[in-house]
């Protein structure tokens, strides 16, 4: 993976992200969600500063960082789309949908556009079943949706 | 189609009497208001119905310095979508069962633990705090409750990953006993409870325990709401009461094709059409047939769902999710998924699901947590009524 630079000024940010948590190694996970909202991601770089701050090993961040699925050490695109695999869509259709974006926006699942719009994931039931299946793209969830239906969603953004 | 099931309306009647509720019932003594518990038959809505006010009252019998209270709202079971209904309509009422919960046991400080996909819940759960504690001041109570965010993982339901996860490490369960009575959050001793029976202890605060009792069979009392999906033309959540039949729950929910019920997600147990009728929707206790618990999620299958995909998607999940801390689960799961590949492609004979049987069987054994033991639970049940579909 390619060395990430951190300007100074995020530097910053992030261990005042640390100190509201007053440095405190059992706050590693709400340390971890303000980190991701500030960089979008968790680069080696961002986590062996939490490390140190909170003075924590290095590994233990990493341990956390990989164990969750929420905690990305990729960038994820300006618009993450992720299909519901859970079992309510899958049975209802949800590969077909997963097929039509992967076609549409030539990528794979976990990969991101080469202009860094959109990223596509799975996942696994957001508890919105009595609409499969289900897509979300960012906060916004689209329920019923149908391999037909694609297109016309990527057009929104 | 015929609708019989009777729709019940307590948990989602929203009075806006919660502060007269917390009131009136903080009157009365600790043991007055376990004993109403214990007394209505409220049993953990999280899926295992542990009796709610045994757990209130072991955990206050405990000694110690600090004591938690927390609202466990991982909601990972697949198809289940009912907790985050009950949060964003009636957090009030979890609420207060949760301050209840603190003076009996003696805890200062709640939390809730939500699933990191309900994160657009928390404006509306930081408003419901916000009036929860201006209650909390004026009746002069020391108890605060605070919301600490899931990072998504399926395992961080279970209670003791759950606390590990607030404490800032890897999701992995601990050996249970010790139970969170004695060994809950921080080492203290936690009271931890499903959305679900939190907001059933209003109801009862609210009516009695005579109320709660009078509804659902023997040792199934009360209502239980219930996420339906899959293959209805009705979809949703139904508040209904406890011990219908299977084949009742289908005349009214299902599309008329029905062939399979999935009761309580990937963690419970497949139902095939021949056993509906026999099939009871409630706590194990004395009924005639099979009991099967839940922690709501129903899921409907019609004939033109292939099972053997239903099953792999299952199995998938399992892979995914195991934490990986224990082999049986760890190494158990991936067996099974690439074992039924096998047997569906042909390069295993029909005999091998029974090695894939035995196999699930020892995970149930020895596997350290809930998630491994119950693999079992859907494995045999879609593959022993299913196995046509297994393998051609
Ligand atoms: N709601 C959901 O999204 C999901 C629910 N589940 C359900 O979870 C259940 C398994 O949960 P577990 O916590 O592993 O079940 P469990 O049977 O170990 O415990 C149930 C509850 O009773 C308490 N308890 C049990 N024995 C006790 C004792 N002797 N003293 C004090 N407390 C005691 C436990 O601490 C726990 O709170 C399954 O039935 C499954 O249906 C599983 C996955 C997801
Ligand atoms: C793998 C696994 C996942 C679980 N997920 C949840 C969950 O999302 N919500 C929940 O309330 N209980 C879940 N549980 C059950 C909890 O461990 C615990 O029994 C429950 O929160 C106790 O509350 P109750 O007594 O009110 O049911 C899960 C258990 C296991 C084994
Ligand atoms: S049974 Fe599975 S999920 Fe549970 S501790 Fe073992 S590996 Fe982890
Ligand atoms: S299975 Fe897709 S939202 Fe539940």
């Amino acid at each position: 993976m390619a060395s990430v630079k951190i300007p100074d000024t995020k530097v910053q940010e992030l261990k005042a992200i640390c100190q509201k948590f007053r440095n405190d190694g059992s706050e590693l996970i709400n340390v971890l969600h303000g980190a991701q909202e500030l960089f979008g991601y968790l680069p080696p770089e961002v986590q062996e500063i939490v490390a140190d701050e909170l003075n924590v090993s290095l590994a233990h961040v990493y341990g956390v960082v990989t164990f969750y699925s929420f905690f990305s050490m990729l960038p994820k695109g300006k618009h993450p789309i992720s299909i519901c695999m859970g079992t309510a869509c899958y049975v209802r259709g949800a590969e077909k949908v997963l097929d039509e974006f992967k076609k549409l926006l030539k990528v794979k699942v976990g990969e991101t556009t080469p202009d860094g719009k959109y990223s596509l994931s799975c996942l696994r039931c957001v508890g919105a079943c009595g609409l499969a299946p289900v897509v979300t793209i960012g906060e916004r969830v689209y329920g019923r949706v149908a391999a037909g239906d694609v297109k016309k969603i990527l057009g929104e953004y | 189609m015929t609708k019989t099931l009777k729709r019940l309306d307590l948990i989602f009647k929203n009075e806006g009497d919660s502060e007269a509720i917390l009131e009136k019932t903080l009157s009365r003594n600790n043991e007055d208001i376990i004993s109403d518990l214990i007394a209505s038959g409220l049993k953990g809505r999280g899926g295992a119905g542990f009796p709610t006010g045994l757990k209130w009252r072991l955990t206050g019998e405990v000694e110690a310095d600090q004591k938690y209270v927390i609202c466990n709202a991982d909601e990972g079971e697949p198809g289940t979508f009912k907790d985050r209904e009950i949060l964003s309509s009636v957090p009030h009422k979890v609420l207060t069962g949760m301050a209840v919960c603190g003076r009996i046991i003696g805890a200062t400080k709640g939390f809730i633990y939500l699933r990191n996909e309900y994160k657009f819940l928390v404006p509306k759960l930081r408003t419901a705090l916000d009036d929860f504690h201006l209650i909390m001041d004026k009746l002069n109570l020391d108890f605060r409750v605070d919301i600490f965010m899931g990072s998504g993982a399926y395992i961080c339901g279970e209670e003791s990953a759950l606390f590990e996860s607030m404490e800032g490490k890897r999701g992995e369960p601990r050996n249970k006993p010790p139970y969170p009575t004695n060994y809950g959050y921080n080492g203290k001793p936690t009271v931890i409870n499903n959305v679900e029976t939190l907001a059933h202890t209003y109801s009862i605060f609210k009516y009695g325990a005579e109320k709660f009792r009078d509804l659902g069979v023997k040792d199934s009392r009360g209502s239980k709401v219930f996420s339906v999906s899959g293959d209805t033309p009705i979809p949703g959540i139904y508040e209904l009461e406890f011990g219908m039949t299977l084949q009742r729950f289908v005349d009214d929910f299902g599309d008329g094709d029905a062939k399979a019920v999935q009761v309580g997600g990937a963690a419970g147990f497949c139902v095939p059409r021949k056993r509906f009728e026999k099939t009871i929707i409630g706590y194990q206790g004395k009924l005639t047939g099979v009991s099967l618990p839940t922690g709501g999620s129903m899921m409907i299958f019609n004939s033109s769902r292939s099972m053997y995909n239903v099953l792999h998607n299952y199995l998938e999940f399992f892979v995914e999710e195991s934490c990986g801390q224990c082999t049986p689960c760890r190494v158990g799961t991936q067996q099974l998924l690439m074992g039924v590949e096998a047997v569906k492609r042909g390069d295993k004979s029909s005999d091998y699901l029974n090695k894939l049987l035995e196999l699930s069987e020892i995970m149930r054994q020895t596997a350290k947590c809930g998630l491994g033991q119950s693999v079992a639970n859907s494995f045999s049940s879609i593959v022993e009524n299913f196995k046509e579909e297994m393998i051609y």
